[in-house]
């Protein structure tokens, strides 16, 4: 499951996709407008979303809407994952940004130094 | 590794929890002078923060715009409702992508712990729509730096 889902995320086409999505349900026709692209070429990347559980598709007359899934994209930890990775990495630079504050400021003022 | 924590608490909350070789003082002031913000708060690698006003007092706003040098950017906008200073910070915030996200309220404290400090920071989960949004705009700009780790993790 996780192999498809990388997979499905490592094409450009397929993320631009996925962000149309988040913002709400599409037709492939709608999905394949922004992009010089044929229909069928977009059905294909779809496919893949869908088989990475990412989206689903549904007909409705001649038109077939797609959206996300959100079991897929949307799962707890990979949002988490985002975040911890965000988080993590700001406050190790701000490790950094916290030392050269503690260091005498080269403009020394009465709050130069604390401890 | 880091010495970071991030546990859920109940179904409607995220809390973060770090721990800084610096006073109070210093933390609090990285977190509410945008000189010292624009310089840590910037996610993944690769993005910057062209954009950081930040007006620390209650009722004050702030705005901080990112960009990932390819065209890849968002933001995000909040007001301040309580600062005590050194140690409780409480501010409302809310990502534009563009459409905004509904507000997050987050409350942060500071406490001296062995000669540092501990930050606690208590954030409201965001929905699913939300989270869905918040991913594949990550996805979109660049963020999948953080899928590929999530996957070597996980095998």
């Amino acid at each position: 499951m996780l192999d498809s889902t990388f997979f499905a995320l490592s094409d450009p086409t397929r993320r631009a996709i996925l962000a149309r999505l988040a913002q709400g349900e599409a037709t492939v026709m709608e999905l394949a407008e922004p992009f010089e692209m044929s229909q069928p070429a977009v059905s294909r990347h779809l496919k893949v979303l869908e088989g990475a559980g990412l989206i689903s598709r549904r007909a409705e007359g001649t038109r077939r809407h797609c959206r996300l899934q959100h079991q897929g994209l949307n799962a707890m930890e990979q949002w988490l994952a985002m975040m911890r990775e965000a988080l993590s990495r700001n406050y190790d630079r701000l490790d950094g940004v916290l030392a050269s504050m503690q260091r005498p400021s080269r403009t020394p003022d009465k709050k130069g130094r604390q401890r | 590794m880091s010495r970071m924590k991030l546990t859920i608490e109940g179904d409607r909350h995220v809390v973060v929890t770090r721990h800084f070789a610096a006073p109070p003082e210093s933390v609090y002031r990285a977190h509410t002078e945008a000189a010292f913000i624009q310089r840590w708060m910037l996610g993944p690698e690769g993005w910057s923060m062209p954009v950081c006003i930040c007006d620390a007092r209650p009722g004050g706003s702030f705005r901080y715009e990112w960009n990932n040098g390819k065209g890849g950017g968002f933001h995000i906008t909040g007001e301040f409702i309580e600062l005590e200073p050194f140690r409780r910070i409480v501010h409302v915030e809310r990502m534009h992508m563009p459409d905004p996200t509904p507000d997050n309220h987050i409350v942060t404290t500071l406490a001296p712990d062995a000669g540092g400090t501990l930050l606690t920071m208590r954030m409201t989960l965001p929905s699913a729509e939300v989270r869905a949004a918040m991913l594949a705009t990550g996805i979109e700009h660049g963020m999948e730096a953080s899928f590929v780790r999530l996957e070597k993790s996980i095998l």
